[in-house]
C-alpha cells in the first residue's frame, strides 16, 4: 500500500535527532510493547509481512505522531482482534479510553502464486521495477517504482512476504539487490555519486522498456 | 477502526493500552511474561554493537576471515557466535577510499540485531528514513561525517531478507593495537555507515 510508512524520499521532516546511545527503552511501556509484541510473534507465527502490514495499516495521523513501540502495540492488539482474541470494546473498557486500532486489510493475493528459484535475471543487468501500487503489503517501495536499475546481487530465493502476508502461504521468489543511481531516482534533485541498492523480489522486476 | 457514538473519544493513555492487550493475552494463555522477561532480558545484555565491533576488529586483523565475510556474512558472523532472529541472512558491505556504504531502512526498521542489537530511535525515525535515500552526503555532513565528493555514497535499503553491516576502514595509526584494543573503537554508528572511523 502507499502509506505514510514508505518514507523513501519524502520531504519535510527534518534534521536526524541523533543520539550515540541511548537506553533499549527509554520507559517501561516500551519495554512491555516490545515483550508483547515478540510474544505474539513467538507464539501466533504471523509472516514478516503479516507483522509489518499490521503497523503499515495505522492511520497515518496516528503513524506518525506516535513513538516507535506504540506501533508494535498498536500492530499486536490489531493480530489479536482480528485473530478473535479481543474486542475493539473490550481493549476500550480495558484500557478505559480509545484504543485505535489500525485499518482492515485490504490486500489481494496474485492469481498466479507459484513458486520460484531459479533467477531470471544475473548481476550486470538491467531491470524495471514494475509501477503498480498494491493496496496490501509490499517490500517494493514506492520511490524505486516504475524506475531502471542495474542488478549487483542474486540473493537466492526466499519467500515473498507480499504474499504471506494475506494469507497466500510461503512462495519462493529470486531475491536480487538492484542499483539505482540517484539521478534516475530523483533527476534534477538527485546527485552524481551518490546510488542507492534496494532488496527486491524477482515479481516487483520486468525487464527494461 | 470504529468510531460510533457508543465508543470513546478520548484515546486511553499508552500505559493503559498496554496494560489492556497485556491482560487480555495473558488470561487467553497467549503471553507467558516470565518466559518472555528472559528473552527480553537476552536482547538488553547480550546483543548489541560490542558484537558488531568484535566482528569488524576480527576483519581488521585476519585478511583471511575478512574474505570470508564479505563472501558470506552470515557464515563469517555465525563464526563469532553470532546468529539468530534479524541476522538470518547478513551482507557485509566494504567501505574504501573510495566508496562509502550506509544502511537504511525506508519501510520500517529493518536491522541486524544479532551484532548491533535493536535499532536506536533516529534509525526508525522518519526523517532518517526519507532522507537516506534521498540527500545522504548531505545528510552525513548534517551528522558530522563529511563525505568527499570523489567518494561514492552507496546507500543499502534493508527493504527485504538481507541485513547490513558496514565494514568501516581501520583508522591510520592503529597498527599496534590488539583486536581487543580493535573492537574497543568501533561505533555502532559507524556499523550503520553515519560515522567515519
Amino acid at each position: 500500500m502507499d502509506g505514510v510508512h514508505d518514507l523513501g524520499g519524502l520531504d519535510g521532516f527534518g534534521p536526524v535527532e541523533h543520539t550515540p546511545s541511548e537506553p533499549l527503552f527509554d520507559e517501561d511501556w516500551e519495554r512491555r510493547a516490545f515483550r508483547l509484541m515478540i510474544g505474539w510473534i513467538a507464539t501466533q507465527h504471523p509472516s514478516g509481512g503479516r507483522f509489518r502490514h499490521s503497523i503499515e495499516r495505522m492511520a497515518p495521523e496516528h503513524y506518525l505522531s506516535s513513538p516507535y513501540y506504540e506501533h508494535w502495540l498498536t500492530g499486536a492488539a490489531t493480530m489479536a482482534v482480528e485473530a478473535g482474541f479481543a474486542t475493539q470494546d473490550e481493549l476500550d473498557r480495558r484500557a478505559g479510553g480509545r484504543f485505535p486500532l489500525s485499518a482492515p486489510d485490504r490486500g489481494v493475493l496474485p492469481a498466479d502464486l507459484t513458486p520460484r528459484t531459479t533467477p531470471r535475471y544475473a548481476v550486470g543487468d538491467e531491470v524495471r521495477v514494475r509501477e503498480w501500487h498494491p493496496p496490501g503489503h509490499t517490500r517494493a517501495p514506492r520511490y524505486v517504482q516504475g524506475r531502471r536499475g542495474t542488478v549487483v546481487r542474486v540473493d537466492g530465493a526466499f519467500d515473498i512476504d507480499d504474499i504471506a502476508a494475506h494469507g497466500g502461504g510461503s512462495v519462493a521468489d529470486p531475491l536480487y539487490a538492484v542499483r539505482f543511481t540517484s539521478r534516475e531516482l530523483w533527476d534534477e534533485a538527485g546527485a552524481d555519486g551518490e546510488v542507492v541498492c534496494v532488496n527486491l523480489f524477482e515479481r516487483y522486476l520486468e525487464d527494461p522498456r | 477502526m470504529t468510531t460510533d457514538h457508543h465508543h470513546p473519544t478520548e484515546m486511553a493513555p499508552i500505559e493503559a493500552r498496554v496494560a489492556a492487550i497485556e491482560s487480555v493475552l495473558v488470561e487467553k494463555g497467549v503471553l507467558d511474561t516470565d518466559v518472555l522477561d528472559q528473552i527480553v532480558a537476552n536482547f538488553e545484555d547480550n546483543l548489541g554493537p560490542m558484537n558488531g565491533a568484535k566482528v569488524v576488529a576480527r576483519a581488521w586483523s585476519d585478511p583471511e576471515y575478512r574474505e570470508r565475510l564479505l563472501a558470506d556474512g552470515t557464515a563469517a558472523i555465525k563464526e563469532l557466535g553470532f546468529e539468530g532472529p534479524e541476522g538470518e541472512y547478513m551482507v557485509v558491505v566494504e567501505n574504501t577510499p573510495k566508496v562509502h556504504n550506509l544502511v537504511v531502512c525506508t519501510l520500517c526498521s529493518c536491522y541486524p540485531w544479532p551484532i548491533l542489537g535493536l535499532p536506536p530511535k533516529w534509525y526508525k525515525a522518519p526523517a532518517y528514513r526519507s532522507r537516506a535515500v534521498r540527500e545522504p552526503r548531505k545528510l552525513l555532513a548534517e551528522m558530522g561525517t563529511d563525505i568527499e565528493a570523489d567518494v561514492e555514497i552507496r546507500v543499502w535499503d534493508s527493504s527485504a531478507e538481507a541485513r547490513y553491516l558496514v565494514l568501516p576502514m581501520r583508522p591510520d595509526g592503529t597498527d599496534d593495537m590488539s583486536e581487543e584494543q580493535l573492537a574497543g573503537i568501533v561505533t555502532r554508528d559507524a556499523m550503520i555507515g553515519v560515522q567515519r572511523l
